[in-house]
Parts: C-alpha cells; sequence; structure tokens
C-alpha cells in the first residue's frame, strides 16, 4: 500500500517531518521562554532575536574563523549565554521591582536593537549555511534527509535533559523552589539574583542553540526570529506559560499538526496553532498544561 | 568565654520598618539570648511576624539595629542574613508543591557545621521519612510543619525563628511539637517563635515580649507568670 | 493629574483647540493628520494599559482590520464617509468583543500574549482574504461625502474632519477615565480581589473598556485610510502595535496627554528618518531601551512629576 487514506506515504511522512522539524524549533524556544519566565516572570522578547544571534554567531564562526558547524553548536550557545547574562546583570535585573510591563518593554527593546542592528549590516536576505549532515535515510516509502533527522533527535534530547534537569536534580530542585516562593529560598541562603541570571542565560543560551540547528534550514537571516517568535508566542500560551513539559509537548504537537494541515488544507497551515490556540483557551483559559497563577 | 555569654545572639534595637508607605513597626527592641525559648506574643496584626521578617532580611525599608551574634545586619540581602546562622520557618510553612517531601527537606543548604544530620531528622520524624517521595503538599498540615521545622535544622543555623508553629494543628500534633522544641533546646538550639496559643508558649518559654501595634507592650519572663499573674493577664487582655 | 488650577486648564484647552486650528497653515495636513491618528491609537492603548492595567500587544488589529472595511466599504460600495467609518469602528469593536471574551478572563502577561497571537491571526486572515488586496493593500481609497454633505476630498476640510474626530476621541477617553465607570476601572487594576469582593464584575468592566479601547483605534485605522488612501498589511501588523507601545511609552503611559505628545515625538522623529529606512528599528529599540530604563514616567509623566514636586506640601 502506498498511500493512507489517499494520502501517499512519502507525501505524509515528508510533511510530518517538516511539521517535526518545526516542532523541534517551537519546543526548544518555548522551552527557553517558560524557564525564563517561570522564575523571572518576565516574557523575553528578545528571544527571536537571541535565536537570531545564535544563527548568524555560527554563520560568523564559519565565515570569518573557519570554524564549522560541531563546534559552534557549543560556541554560539555559550555566546549568547553569555550576552544574556551580561544583559541580565546590568539592565533587566533594576526592574524586577517594577510592575512586569517594564521588562517586557525593555526585553521587546532589545529585540527590535537587535534586529534593527542586523537588518543594518545584513540587509534582509539571509546567508547560507551549509549542510552539515548531507545524505539521508533510505526507509523505502521515502528518503529522509539526515540533517533533518539530526536536528528533530538532537531538540528531543535537549528537550528531555532540560527536562531531567529541571524535575530531578537538586539545582533543578532549588529552580522549582524559587519559582514558587523566591523570598523563602534566600532566607535559607541560596542566591537567588545569581540564581535569576543564569537562568536567563539558560534560557537564552537554549535560544542562541535553536538558531545554530536552525542556520543549515532555513536561511540566516535578521528577520528569522521576529517571524518564529509570534508562533512560539500562541505555542506557550497553548501550553501554559512557565510548564517545562507544556513547552516540549505543545512544541512538538503544534509542529507536527501544522505539518499535517499543510498537506490536507494548505491554506489553513498558517493559522492552524492560532485556532488551536482558540479552542484551547476557550476550555482550558490557563493553557493546556499550566497552573492558575 | 564571657564575651560569647555576655552578648545576645540576636538584637534589635530601634526597630522600625514599613510594608510599602505603611509604617508597620513603629519601634522594636529586643534580645534573645544563647540557648533561650523567647516568644512573641500579641494579636493578629499587632507585628510579630512583621518583625521576624524583619530579622530575616524580607523585609523592604527598614531602620534601626538588628544584631545576630553581633554581625549587623542592616542593608544585608536575605541569603546574607542566612549565612550569620539564622533560620526562618514562616506562618503559611512554605512547602513547595512542585518537590517532594524529601527534596523539601534538603532544599535549605547546609551553611554551619552542628546541624542535624538526616538521620537524626529522620529519626525525629518518622513520618516524613514515610512519606518522603510525596509531593510536598500532599502532606497533612500537621506534616507539613514538621516538615518546615525539619528542613532548617540541618542548616546548621543556631537561631531558629519559628512562626506560629502550632496554628491549625490537633492537640497530638501540638504535643510533638512541643517536644521537639523542648529537645532543640537540650541540643543548644535557640528560639524565636511567634505564638497565639499562650498555654502552649508559657510551658515552653523562657522569656516573653508582648508586642501590640508595632511595638512592644511588655516582657516578663516564665518565672514571673507565677507571682505576677495579674499583671500578665492584663498585658495579655485576658 | 490636577496639578494645574481649573481655570488654567481651561486657557490651556482653548490654546490646544487654537493651535490645532492654525497647525494646517504652518505644517503639512497630512503629516499633522497622521499624528493625530496615531496619537488617537496609542491613546486607544494607553486607557487600557495606564488606567485598566492591560498591556494590549495586539491593537493593530482593530486599528487596520477597520482601515480594510472602511477602504473597502468607501472604495467599493461606495458608501458615504460616515457609514464607512461606523463600519470600521462597528468591525473593530465587533474583533474586540470576540478576542475580548477570551482574552480578558486572563490576567497580566498571559492577556498580552493572547493578544499578540489573535493579533497574528488577525493579520494571516488580512494575508489571504481577497478583499485585502493582500500584500498591495487596498490602493486609491476614495475620499467620499460625510453624511451627503461634507466634502473629505478637500484636504482642509479632511483635516479638520479628522481633527474633530480625534478631538471627540479624546474627549471620550477623559471622560471614562474621570467617571465612575473609569474609577471602577482604577479600583481594578490597583487590586482586582478587591474590587471583585466589593461586587463589582469585574469581567464586564475589563471587557467593556476593552471593546470601547477597540472601537477607538478603530477610529483611527479608519480614518487614516481616508487620510492615506491607502490600506495596507503593514497596519495589521505587530509592529503597528509596538509602534504604539512606544509612543505611549514615551509620552507617558498613564497620562492623557502622553498619547498626544509621544506621537509628535516619534511620529516626526520617523518621518525624519525616512531616508534612513534601516534606522528606524535600531532607534526605536534604543528609544524603547532608553525610556524604560531612565524615563519611565515618560515626557508628560516626567512634567507632572515636576509640577508636582514644585507645589508646597499637600
Amino acid at each position: 500500500m502506498d498511500s493512507f487514506f489517499g494520502i501517499p506515504w512519502a507525501a505524509l511522512i515528508g510533511q510530518l517531518m517538516v511539521g517535526l522539524i518545526n516542532g523541534s524549533f517551537y519546543a526548544l524556544m518555548s522551552l527557553g521562554l517558560s524557564i525564563i519566565f517561570g522564575l523571572l516572570h518576565v516574557v523575553n522578547f528578545a528571544h527571536g532575536a537571541q535565536y537570531m544571534l545564535g544563527a548568524f554567531v555560527a554563520w560568523g564562526l564559519l565565515e570569518y574563523l573557519g570554524i564549522g558547524y560541531w563546534p559552534a553548536l557549543l560556541i554560539a550557545p555559550l555566546v549568547v549565554a553569555a550576552f544574556g547574562l551580561a544583559f541580565e546583570r546590568l539592565l533587566l535585573r533594576r526592574l524586577y521591582a517594577l510592575d512586569h510591563v517594564y521588562a517586557l518593554l525593555l526585553t521587546f527593546g532589545v529585540a527590535l536593537l537587535m534586529e534593527g542592528g542586523f537588518r543594518l549590516q545584513f540587509g534582509v536576505s539571509g546567508q547560507p549555511y551549509p549542510n552539515p549532515l548531507s545524505g539521508g535515510l533510505d526507509v523505502g516509502v521515502t528518503f529522509l534527509p539526515l540533517y533533518r533527522v539530526w536536528v528533530i533527535l538532537a531538540a528531543l534530547a535537549v528537550c528531555l535533559g532540560t527536562w531531567f534537569f529541571i524535575e530531578k536534580t537538586k539545582l533543578g530542585a532549588y529552580l522549582r523552589a524559587a519559582n514558587e516562593n523566591t523570598p523563602l529560598v534566600r532566607t535559607f541562603g541560596i542566591n537567588v539574583p545569581r540564581m535569576l541570571m543564569l537562568t536567563y542565560g539558560l534560557g537564552v543560551g537554549l535560544a542562541g542553540l535553536s538558531g545554530v540547528m536552525a542556520a543549515p534550514i532555513y536561511q540566516v537571516s535578521p528577520l528569522m526570529g521576529s517571524n518564529l517568535i509570534i508562533v512560539v508566542f500562541a505555542v506557550v500560551v497553548i501550553g501554559g506559560m512557565g510548564s517545562i513539559l507544556g513547552s516540549i509537548v505543545t512544541g512538538f504537537g503544534l509542529g507536527a499538526i501544522e505539518g499535517l494541515t499543510k498537506l490536507l488544507y494548505p491554506d489553513g497551515a498558517g493559522v492552524v496553532i492560532f485556532v488551536v490556540m482558540i479552542l484551547v483557551l476557550a476550555v482550558r483559559p490557563h493553557g493546556l498544561f499550566g497552573r492558575a497563577h | 568565654m564571657a564575651d560569647a555569654n555576655t552578648r545576645p545572639m540576636l538584637q534589635v534595637a530601634g526597630l522600625r520598618a514599613w510594608y510599602g508607605e505603611t509604617l508597620a513597626l513603629h519601634r522594636i527592641d529586643l534580645e534573645v539570648r544563647e540557648g533561650e525559648v523567647v516568644c512573641l506574643l500579641g494579636r493578629n496584626g499587632a507585628g510579630k511576624t512583621t518583625t521576624l521578617r524583619a530579622i530575616v532580611g524580607l523585609l523592604g525599608r527598614r531602620e534601626g539595629q538588628i544584631q545576630l551574634q553581633g554581625h549587623a545586619t542592616e542593608g544585608l540581602p536575605p541569603e546574607a542574613i542566612a549565612k550569620l546562622g539564622v533560620a526562618y520557618c514562616p506562618e503559611e510553612r512554605g512547602i513547595f508543591a512542585s518537590l517532594t517531601t524529601e527534596e523539601n527537606l534538603l532544599l535549605p543548604p547546609v551553611l554551619h557545621p552542628g546541624g542535624l544530620s538526616v538521620a537524626e531528622i529522620y529519626q525525629l520524624f518518622p513520618n516524613l521519612q514515610q512519606r518522603r517521595k510525596s509531593p510536598g503538599t500532599r502532606l497533612s498540615g500537621g506534616e507539613q510543619q514538621m516538615l518546615a521545622i525539619a528542613r532548617i535544622l540541618r542548616t546548621g543555623a543556631k537561631l531558629l525563628l519559628l512562626d506560629e508553629p502550632t496554628e491549625g494543628l490537633a492537640p497530638v500534633i501540638v504535643e510533638k511539637i512541643g517536644q521537639t522544641i523542648r529537645l532543640l533546646r537540650q541540643r543548644g538550639f535557640t528560639v524565636l517563635m511567634v505564638e497565639q496559643n499562650f498555654r502552649f508558649a508559657s510551658a515552653l518559654a523562657d522569656r516573653f515580649y508582648v508586642i501590640e501595634e508595632g511595638q512592644v507592650a511588655g516582657h516578663f519572663r516564665r518565672d514571673e507568670l507565677d507571682t505576677q499573674r495579674a499583671e500578665v493577664e492584663a498585658l495579655l487582655g485576658l | 493629574m490636577h496639578f494645574l488650577s481649573p481655570r488654567t486648564n481651561l486657557v490651556l484647552l482653548l490654546l490646544a483647540i487654537a493651535a490645532v486650528a492654525v497647525a494646517p497653515f504652518v505644517a503639512y495636513p497630512l503629516f499633522l493628520m497622521k499624528l493625530m491618528c496615531f496619537a488617537l491609537l496609542a491613546a486607544s492603548v494607553n486607557l487600557l494599559v495606564g488606567y485598566v492595567g492591560l498591556l494590549s500587544f495586539g491593537h493593530a488589529m482593530f486599528y487596520g482590520a477597520a482601515g480594510y472595511v472602511t477602504a473597502h466599504a468607501v472604495k467599493v460600495w461606495g458608501w458615504d464617509g460616515a457609514a464607512g467609518i461606523l463600519a470600521g469602528v462597528g468591525t473593530a469593536a465587533a474583533i474586540g468583543l470576540l478576542t475580548g471574551l477570551l482574552a480578558i478572563r486572563r490576567q497580566g502577561i498571559y492577556f498580552s500574549m493572547i493578544t499578540l497571537a489573535f493579533a497574528q491571526l488577525v493579520y494571516f486572515i488580512a494575508l489571504r482574504m481577497p478583499f485585502t488586496g493582500g500584500e498591495d493593500g487596498i490602493q486609491d481609497v476614495p475620499r467620499p461625502l460625510v453624511l451627503g454633505l461634507i466634502p473629505l476630498h478637500d484636504g482642509m476640510v479632511l483635516y479638520y474632519f479628522v481633527a474633530a474626530l480625534v478631538g471627540l476621541g479624546f474627549w471620550l477617553i477623559h471622560r471614562v477615565v474621570h467617571s465612575p465607570f473609569g474609577q471602577v476601572l482604577r479600583a481594578i487594576r490597583d487590586n482586582e480581589p478587591r474590587a471583585q469582593s466589593l461586587g463589582y464584575r469585574v469581567l464586564r468592566y475589563k471587557l467593556l473598556a476593552f471593546v470601547l479601547s477597540a472601537a477607538l483605534a478603530g477610529l483611527a485605522g479608519s480614518l487614516k485610510v481616508l487620510v492615506f488612501q491607502l490600506a495596507t498589511l503593514t497596519d495589521v501588523h505587530w509592529a503597528t502595535s509596538g509602534e504604539a507601545l512606544l509612543i505611549c511609552i514615551v509620552g507617558g503611559m498613564h497620562t492623557l496627554l502622553g498619547p498626544v505628545v509621544g506621537s509628535i515625538v516619534i511620529v516626526s522623529m520617523e518621518n525624519y528618518l525616512a531616508s534612513f529606512a534601516e534606522w528606524v528599528l535600531i532607534i526605536q529599540g534604543a528609544v524603547f531601551v532608553l525610556v524604560v530604563m531612565l524615563f519611565r514616567k515618560g515626557i508628560v509623566g516626567q512634567f507632572y512629576a515636576y509640577l508636582a514636586s514644585r507645589r508646597p506640601a499637600a
């Protein structure tokens, strides 16, 4: 049988792949956002720009230093995280005592600054980035590009690894406790301000990592972040802000749904995530995995 | 050493504190000596909890002096104050829902030697060992109170601040908590607690401060309870 | 915000009206009308964020959708200007009602995210629906008669018409803010649980304020397409929502005049930078960062604070 209810297997699997690829990025990005939001109560509008930064660092490493994808996978997120640490320490920290609006607007401003800066330098067209893993897997009905399989598996691994770190380790316990009751945790002698900084760095590093992984697939362009971030916000709303598991499940799930929609009802693919959002919110105002705050 | 005996473990002098714009503490002066159990009495809203919070550094704006083991704590963040050897068990207990009982117990880091070991704690509170894999908030009220006290015993802090440790608990558990505090005193801990249950407090505490409208309205020792019963009752509005 | 005596307020108001009346002889009417439309859009955002405590990231959906509907009504259906504007405002209010019903149930940041996501939905729809003209938008929108009488094709008449309606919008906001309804809104903003315990149907108040804000944004959008004779995707893009927020914060988020001053500053700046298009994002971002970190009160807010500090202790 080479079709599934009239849809050729090749097309089905192909589109599912695309969906899972997108879902990988949705998951990684919303994971980073959730981690930051859970502790800092800040919606990091700069997340898309930090993703873009990660991609550009990878591109720059290759272009100017001849450093390829695999080292970049480690270096770029660290570079982006370092910027994040500095930003939290110097600017964001001063706004915690105020209404959350200001922190949000600050990250929004930073996003504009970064996108504007890169647009000034590179225009709006994209820079290509070579595929580090050419070739593919022949699975009979179709051919799976190796790099894309790698992205999905790597994203899954990073998501699960992060989940494990947060849910099962001692440092993760610090983070979970601080999410719930920051002042009390401080009275135990735990340096929460430092934790805030490192958490922001972690979340931002995840964005940077996503950027590196995205570089060979989507072109490295200053617009890549803002195109992605709006959809990611919808994913986070559906999953429930601050929920680690919610981000992962919703991210991959929505990516798959989006991919399948493209197959079955192409016109709807662009909006299906938002439609899902409306449906979910009508039934569960806090998102699928969210808790009443 | 003569020095250690004369200098109080905790000394609060001229403390004034604000919640936002409102003045919550007009003037608090008190001291706690090593090995004592001191109790803050007073009606709701008098400022007892606020005083404890000010000592651990959770209050925003304050004036006056708070000295822990001779170290001034002005301007120190809570995490630095904790390192001076004080631990806080809040009124609402603060058990973390997203942590297991054991994770809750092990969360506060050991900052000084001399705290109880995990084995000792489980010996004191076998319930907690039994329920150690359960999420912290699945425990009963009494168990959560014990957990809240237990987890600060590991840290090595010698001064324990307990806010309403028996609130809303069954007499059996209240009894258990009383035993625990007696044991802690034997082990050399110093306790400053807030209590509404005067019967409970009067059996345990060495000294009492009565707080009223953000000020110390009176002070008496346990032995004065008998000799000056009338004055004490007047102070407490009994 | 009564730092000046009622008499001074009245004098200033008359001066402002005079300034508006005289302005088109001093500056380009088109530029001034752009200022006014953006001021009204920003004011609608400000009403929500400053007085109700709800930060909307999606007002472009009201602004742009109203613009599209008005443009279509006036160009394709040949409607009278008044009907066209009403259709636009009505559309915006309807969208406001639908999205509000879902968004208003959440507070704070969740609310903001939901408005943003809904706005994106509207954007996608606008991108795909044939009547919007997609990437090209609706061009050559005519300037019709209003109520069969007022000839909007006359530039000066259009200016005073727009000024009158924008003024009406601001006056409406002023009345709402200083009414009992406005006081309840402020109570909700300051302490929602308390307002609820006092018996106020909090969700209803918030929804009403949200729909009102949407309608005002829609009015701005409808006027804008008549002025510029163009309705495009930019009007529904989140960058427009962002710009409205920028104007609010530069002008002063908790003031009535903030959006006006902010609009003058930002729109003028962007006009000036029109030839340096690549710098617009950077400048906007830099202004956001600077204002949020250093001048949180905004221009008008800072001015009021200065006035307050000069008064003898009240």
